[in-house]
């Protein structure tokens, strides 16, 4: 390791950063516009051209409010679970790769790549991040002091370490189709087929789980305000809130950046655009923007469902993810690996089996949904 | 197949909310763009005056003895022909409302014997001090066209000796 690669390091690092930030910023902007839109109103117009400089007048905001200590919380964890909470978003990308491989720009006779540390176990890194960042949510809530903050913490913990599985699990099934746990090669695996058409389900699933991961709705229990005031952050204000916020956007960016990553072809262009000129193997400066695009439409999904669907209650969610999620998604493991194994030892076309195979499999289980919602109806009749 | 309708449940539910954002947006962008209040909106209070200028308010204090609120503060003095601001014999010569205690209740409206306090279309009241709050006769009284139907007024004696007009039923 020579002076310079730190050097790179650090440079990519900060601008990385600088770019989730800002990113945060106006991902609350996207997402009071579209939710606006929506709910048949405009959202923020006010603040500049567009409202296009709200989330600044929302920073100071913050920064000028009063910063609060409840008498009793653990001062030291009070003050760090905000920091631990947002380090995780923010470095969880660190892996992702924005461009391909063969796109470097030599500087200072140093190759650079589109990616800030590119390891060989880069999904494996996403998802022991991934698990830390229920700490600084856990602990935020206990040192509180705080009955509603502390039981949106625990509540946060239950619902991530049930959904990780399904989570890890769907992680497993594009390693197996991609047969690498390295970014990139990841991303190149998909050059011609993107893995959302080989694994709808586990697709599905992923999605699913993250937005139980991220608390975003309709699995937003930590911080259900009927029951739990704000859950886990009810305590905090100025800036502390602040970092628990931007931490919650940050991480619905990363894991989108992540899902668009793996399911969606990352960097590499839309299939449409194969062989062209849009194609990133002849321009490779398209990558990021792709990306960025891929990013933009998941986000819209996720405030789409937000703006759809109704919190569920606990226990439904916790049977959801033990008792569909789990079974369905180590299912789909099996059937990747099945077909992959066929795949190469009989016939090609059974990859196609895949997709068909775990669209049966994803029957089975709203069909096994269908019937624990149905029999706890009757149980309560 | 009823199995899969929670999950056709879903796609109609995330459809409708795709398809209201192609919407016009319900929302009035306030300062610049005012709805009309309806004709029987109760915002602040008009001190309304007849036609030749004259206030119609006598200083009968009605409307503070109908006040629930106990927003309004009225003090009368005699009228002369040399310098006359109502009909009859009295006028008020203080009249305060507080805005920070009317409910807008109307109930002074109806108190009044010629009907002399409206409750006017004017919504926008915001002050920086509770002083402010306190509006006098001045901001209340309605404006005049021409500087002669200012009051006090001068004029012929035994003229204006009725203090309460004929009046017909109100209208909306
Ligand atoms: S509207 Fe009601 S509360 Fe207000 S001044 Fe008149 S009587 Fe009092
Ligand atoms: S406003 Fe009407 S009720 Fe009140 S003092 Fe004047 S005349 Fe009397």
């Amino acid at each position: 390791m020579t002076f310079a690669s730190i050097l790179e390091w650090l440079i990519k690092g900060f601008v990385w950063v600088m770019i989730l930030l800002g990113g945060f910023a106006y991902l609350t902007y996207y997402e009071r516009r579209a939710l606006a839109r929506i709910q048949v109103r405009i959202g923020p117009n006010r603040a500049g051209p567009l409202g296009l400089l709200q989330p600044i007048a929302d920073a100071i905001k913050l920064i000028f409010k009063e910063e609060l200590m409840p008498a009793r919380a653990d001062k030291l964890l009070f003050f760090l679970a905000p920091i631990i909470t947002l380090t995780p978003a923010l470095v969880i990308t660190a892996v992702v790769p924005f461009g391909p491989e063969g796109l470097n720009f030599p500087l200072f006779g140093r190759v650079i790549t589109w990616q800030i540390a590119d390891i060989n176990v880069g999904i494996l890194y996403i998802m022991s991040i991934a698990s830390i960042a229920v700490y600084g949510i856990v602990l935020a809530g206990w040192s509180s002091n705080n009955k509603y903050a502390m039981l949106g913490g625990l509540r946060s913990t239950a619902q991530m370490i049930s959904y990780e599985l399904a989570l890890g699990l769907s992680f497993v099934s594009v390693i197996v189709l991609a047969d690498s746990t390295r970014m990139i090669d990841i991303v190149e695996a998909q050059k011609s087929m993107w893995f959302m058409v080989l694994q709808p389900v586990g697709m599905v699933i992923f999605l699913i789980a993250t937005l139980a991961e991220v608390n975003r709705s309709p699995f937003d229990m930590p911080e259900a305000e009927q029951e739990l005031a704000a859950g886990y952050h009810s305590e905090y204000g100025g800036m502390k809130f602040a970092l628990l916020f931007m931490a919650e956007y940050d991480k619905m960016i990363a894991i989108c950046i992540i899902a668009a990553t793996i399911f969606f072809g990352g960097y590499r262009e839309f299939w449409f655009l194969q062989n062209t000129w849009f194609s990133v193997d002849q321009t490779p400066i398209l990558g990021p923007v792709y990306v960025f695009i891929k990013v933009f439409i998941l986000l819209f999904g996720m405030i789409w469902v937000r703006a759809t669907l109704p919190r569920i209650r606990y226990d439904r969610l916790m049977a959801f993810g033990w008792k569909i999620l789990l079974p369905l998604s180590l299912a789909l493991v099996f059937l990747t690996a099945t077909g992959i194994l066929l795949a190469q030892e009989v016939n090609p076309l059974f990859m196609w089996g895949i997709p068909v195979v775990s669209l049966a499999a994803g029957f089975i289980a709203i069909l096994g949904m269908y019937q624990t919602l149905r029999r706890k109806e009757h149980a309560r009749a | 197949m009823p199995v899969l309708e929670p999950i056709i449940e879903l796609g109609r539910g995330l459809f409708t909310t795709l398809r209201s954002m192609f919407e016009k947006p319900v929302t009035v962008q306030y300062p610049e763009e005012r709805k009309p209040v309806k004709p029987r909106f109760r915002g602040r209070h008009v001190l309304k005056r007849y036609e030749n200028g004259l206030e119609k308010c006598i200083g009968c204090a009605l409307c503070a003895a109908a006040c629930p609120a106990d927003a309004i503060f009225v003090e009368s003095s005699e009228n002369s022909d040399e310098k006359r601001f109502s009909p009859g014999e009295r006028y008020a010569s203080t009249y305060e409302i507080n805005m920070l205690r009317c409910i807008y209740c109307g109930f002074c409206e109806d108190a009044c014997p010629t009907e002399a306090i409206v409750l006017g279309d004017q919504y926008e009241l915001s002050f920086t001090d509770r002083k402010q709050a306190i509006y006098p006769k001045d901001m209340l009284l309605e404006a005049v066209a021409a500087s002669q139907l200012l009051t006090p007024q001068k004029t012929e004696p035994g003229k204006f000796t009725r203090s309460v007009p004929e009046m017909k039923d109100p209208q909306d």
